[in-house]
């Protein structure tokens, strides 16, 4: 790793501080990149995820949004897939096919919202646990052990039933149950980073919290947060879809999870109507599969010790 | 000279370990009591209207709602008459069923301890194995294929599983006939306790039981594999092989046991997941336990039963992670004396 | 016959960047009774070496060579027969107990695992055994039913050695058994071994990197480095008198207690041993050698006699101008080897 130390030979030597650890980040994350690309799975996990975010942000321009308009159907209800509607058709005779491609949209806008809330909240209380310490310390973790120990399900049931079926309170409830996880990881972390040898000097120096939390801590837990964050992502989606399914998802929008209830309960499995529960479940998979590996490629990157499994 | 009052009584390390953990576990169950309490009397206006916002319900019944809840005592009163309720296992009134919350719950819990139990021995037993036995043949081909199912089921949601295997087992797909019966836990007008109801149940069981089994092996398989990964790096299996030991017996008495370990506390851990996926699967299969009660409790909403279901489950998780803390107490020499 | 005798051994790992050769062409003899010290640095394959004895190597490991025991070939054996000779005819002790013993089980269990798996005896009679080895190794008997994570230091070590008698074996082969352990529980681990080996006739072959240790408790000594031996004789004149330069650099490394001028001017060597996967070429040792000449990137060394049952694997030695090497100035720690480097370094 000795090059990671040699400075850029561009740069003039005369040189702040700051300009210095900029560069030194910026060869770091690209001998990550190097490393990374060594994974096929992490590799493979990446091209699906651009393919489905490229779908989800472009759809409008392929798919006009009147095709999810339940009155302006024009296909037979629960009819297999033919050369007009590729993958078939709803119980309202909607083509299946738009409404996988425009369900995209909101499955993954809500796992990435969710995700956001989760890791925001579960970092906040990581970091401060961790670095201030004692009663801080002991009354974030009982909190964050609470919520791991209460099962996902019934928690997020109550909670969304309470609030209303929303966008915004379906995301906000995943992330209210699922930062647990990130705090538990980013405080370790910042409880590693804290007995360092240099925090001690930079304290002795006179460096106070919010600088030892923004120059010292972040950094150094920010990559560990990342590859934490892929892999939370999947399990929001996971979880947007049941919710979804168990008809707690926003009624007025289509996602994946909204397309299983809907096809469950106008009776799709009794009528064997299979095209139009493949395919929502399919992207699913693939999308959770691919955030999984695209994880797991990324925390071997950062922990050496885990490649090769 | 000791005498009897100024003898101490002094716990090693790993008991006050445990009896930390049994106070947490208190807590957390209080805790979930006060957040019952809490959740539906924080909403902004009147509890009674936005309990009762979604049906169709006659005034003198929103009233007689508004005081069941007691709006018009102190709130401390309220809660402490909620938690000695609560103790003396009344749980309100259903209002889809009209029954007592822990009647309804009482008649459906057996069908689900059925299932989940069930499911979760089989996933764990074929979990292991599976996991054993990729970790001890790293790279071959069982090992690559079983970690490529493993992420499959994993990946995907449990229910979208069952509503396919439904469709291929029980419904029949084009001209395959289905085997199984596509809901409920019996047939109408079958006795149960007869050797045929037995069947029946049985036949009825199979599908949903699968479902979870299923969804379950990947999780254990993985972690089963990566604990044992772990073991086979330790210097002491070399030890062993240097006694003479065959390489099946290194496997089997030392490496597994002690991959084992932190495998049993997971199996007790992951009650949280197996309960959700219980909720939906018995949506899926309209098996009649707690899970599809939960479904149908919010669909109304019905939240008494909400809130007894969730008090439910709860303790129950919280229950299943104190005998996983004191299982590896119990397995784990290094924490029994430590 | 000899007890031990390695011939033209060979030892690769496979790896990413090709195939890594830990040990490189070793010959070895140990009589019954002998003991022998293997030293080296960390990576010149001497534990390597101990686990091929009784071929312990991890799955993929390419060896070559010969290494008879009793003048059987281990690395030819069965399966059954060498489960049968492991243990019984040769035992090793690996450095670091904590991790050498299942942390789970008692250790008196697993001594007796080991008797069992030999002998049919009773469970009374696998519990008087165990007690009677504890005893041997200065334990009382009564620590049979511990865990490991109970004992110190120390008294695994001693535990390992117990193990490792347990089914009477003619050669003890001791892998840095005294590492990781303070300086007085090493000497105390170091007299039992020698006591034991006196009292049962065992024949010893310790592994370490202080040549100190190996000075003072074995009649022998042999010093790896990068995969072959570069030096060998008898104990005494190898440490007092070395003949290979690497040899003198890993002498004088440990300060002598009570002398204070080499407390206040300690002795190493510059740079690091070599990466097998690019040694050198000609001698491995010349980048680092403050004698190295010309003509060493190039040659092809083997161990020349260098006295009376002695050898060393250096061109001075070969030419007869053992002086050179005992002239051969220390260097100051931090300094790099003087610049006689030549092409290929």
């Amino acid at each position: 790793m000795a090059q990671v130390e040699a400075l850029p030979p561009s740069l003039p030597p005369q040189l702040s501080p700051r300009a210095i650890a900029r560069a030194r980040r910026r060869q770091a994350a690209g001998l990550a990149w190097r490393e990374y690309r060594r994974s096929w799975e992490g590799m493979i996990g990446l091209g699906i995820l651009v393919v489905f975010v490229a779908v989800a942000v472009f759809v409008p321009l392929f798919i006009p949004a009147s095709e999810l308009d339940v009155t302006k159907a024009t296909g037979t209800p629960f009819s297999p897939p033919s050369a007009a509607f590729p993958l078939g058709t709803d119980e309202s005779g909607r083509s299946v096919l738009a409404l996988t491609l425009w369900g995209s949209r909101v499955s993954l806008t809500v796992g990435f919202l969710a995700t956001v809330i989760s890791v925001v909240i579960g970092s906040v209380v990581g970091i401060v646990a961790g670095h201030f310490g004692r009663w801080t310390d002991s009354t974030l973790m009982r909190v964050t052990d609470w919520f791991l120990v209460i099962p996902f399900l019934p928690l997020a049931i109550v909670l969304a039933t309470v609030l209303g079926p929303s966008l915004a309170n379906i995301a906000f409830v995943i992330g209210i149950t699922s930062w647990p996880g990130t705090a538990r990881i980013v405080r370790a972390q910042t409880l590693a980073v804290t007995s360092r040898p240099y925090i001690e000097r930079a304290r002795a120096l006179g460096a106070g919290d919010w600088h030892l939390i923004s120059r010292h801590i972040l950094p150094n837990t920010v990559p560990l947060i990342f590859a934490n964050t892929v892999l939370i992502v999947a399990v929001a989606i996971l979880s947007e879809t049941t919710l979804a399914f168990l008809g707690l998802g926003d009624p007025l929008r289509v996602s994946w999870g909204s397309m299983l209830d809907a096809a469950f309960t106008h009776g799709a499995a009794s009528i064997g109507a299979w095209w139009y529960l493949v395919p929502p479940g399919v992207c699913i998979l693939l999308v959770v599969l691919a955030f999984t590996m695209v994880g797991q490629a990324l925390e071997a990157v950062l922990n050496p010790r885990l490649r090769g499994r | 000279m000791a005498t009897a009052a100024s003898r101490s009584f002094t716990l090693t390390a790993g008991q006050r370990r445990l009896g930390a953990k049994l106070v947490g576990a208190v807590l957390s169950l209080a805790f979930v009591l006060v957040f019952n309490f809490f959740l539906f009397r924080v909403l902004p206006g009147d509890p009674a209207k936005n309990l009762t916002r979604n049906r169709l319900v006659p005034a003198e019944q929103v009233q007689v709602l508004r005081e069941s809840f007691g709006l018009g005592r102190p709130l401390p009163q309220q809660f402490a008459a909620y938690v000695r309720d609560t103790l003396q296992g009344d749980l309100g009134i259903s209002y889809k069923f009209r029954r007592p919350v822990s009647e309804v719950i009482g008649e459906r819990i057996w069908p689900t301890v059925l299932l989940l139990g069930l499911s979760t021995m089989l996933s764990t037993v074929i979990g292991l194995w599976v996991g054993i036995r990729g970790a001890w043949r790293r790279g071959s081909v069982f090992d690559r294929l079983s970690l490529g199912a493993s992420l499959a089921l994993y990946a995907m949601p449990e229910f979208w599983l069952g509503i396919l295997l439904l469709i291929a087992f029980g419904v029949g797909v084009g001209s395959f006939p289905g085997m199984f019966p596509t809901g409920g836990m019996s047939t109408p007008g079958t006795d149960v306790t007869s050797p045929a109801g037995v069947v029946d149940v049985a036949r009825h069981l199979f599908l949903p039981c699968l479902t979870l089994t299923l969804a379950y092996i990947a999780e254990y398989a993985l972690v089963m594999r990566s604990s044992l990964l772990d073991e086979l790096g330790e210097e002491y299996l070399t030890t062993a092989r240097a006694k003479g030991l065959r390489d099946a017996l290194v496997l089997r008495r030392h490496a597994v046991p002690n991959a084992l370990l932190p495998t049993t506390t997971l199996i007790f851990l992951n009650l949280g997941f197996v309960v959700s996926g219980a909720i939906t699967i018995e949506t899926v299969y309209s098996w009649p336990g707690l899970g599809l009660l939960s479904y149908e409790a919010l669909r109304t909403p019905d939240y008494p039963l909400l809130q007894g279901v969730f008090l439910l489950f709860s303790a129950a998780v919280i229950l299943a992670n104190v005998i996983a803390d004191l299982l590896y107490a119990y397995l784990d020499p290094r924490v029994r004396t430590g | 016959m000899a007890l031990l005798e390695v011939r033209d051994l060979t030892v690769s790992y496979p790896s990413r960047a090709g195939v890594v050769p830990a040990v490189r062409g070793v010959d070895l003899t140990l009589d019954a009774g002998e003991t022998l010290g293997l030293a080296g640095e960390s990576g010149c394959g001497k534990s390597t070496m101990a686990a091929a004895v009784l071929r312990l190597l991890p799955p993929g490991t390419k060896t070559s060579g010969s290494v008879l025991l009793e003048g059987e070939d281990v690395l030819g054996m069965r399966p059954g027969r060498l489960r049968a000779v492991r243990w019984t005819e040769a035992a090793i002790v690996f450095q670091g107990a904590m991790h050498a013993l299942n942390p789970v089980r008692r250790v008196g269990d697993q001594i007796a695992e080991a008797i069992r798996l030999h002998d049919k005896v009773s469970d009374r009679q696998a519990a008087t055994r165990v007690g009677e080895l504890l005893e041997q190794v200065g334990l009382p008997a009564r620590r049979a039913p511990s865990y490991p994570h109970e004992l110190s230091g120390g008294q695994r070590q001693r535990v390992m050695i117990a193990m490792a008698l347990a089914c009477s074996p003619r050669l003890l082969i001791a892998d840095e058994p005294t590492t990781a352990l303070d300086v007085m529980v090493q000497a105390q681990v170091l007299a039992l071994l020698e006591e034991l080996g006196r009292e049962l006739g065992l024949a010893l072959l310790l592994i370490t990197h202080d040549l100190s240790v190996l000075a003072a408790t074995c009649e022998r000594i042999a010093v790896m480095y990068a995969g072959r031996i570069v030096e060998e004789g008898p104990a005494a004149t190898v440490f007092e008198a070395p003949a290979h330069p690497y040899t003198k650099a890993l002498a004088e490394a440990f300060p002598t207690i009570g002398d204070r001028a080499s407390r206040r001017n300690p002795h190493g060597l510059g740079g690091d041993p070599p990466d097998p996967r690019e040694l050198p070429g000609g001698c491995e040792f010349h980048p680092r050698c403050p004698v190295s000449v010309a003509v060493c990137p190039t040659l092809d060394t083997q161990l020349w006699p260098a006295g009376r049952d002695r050898r060393a694997a250096c061109v001075h030695v070969r030419d007869g101008n053992l002086e050179l090497v005992r002239q051969a100035t220390p260097v100051p720690v931090g300094e790099d080897a003087p610049a006689h480097r030549g092409a290929g370094s």
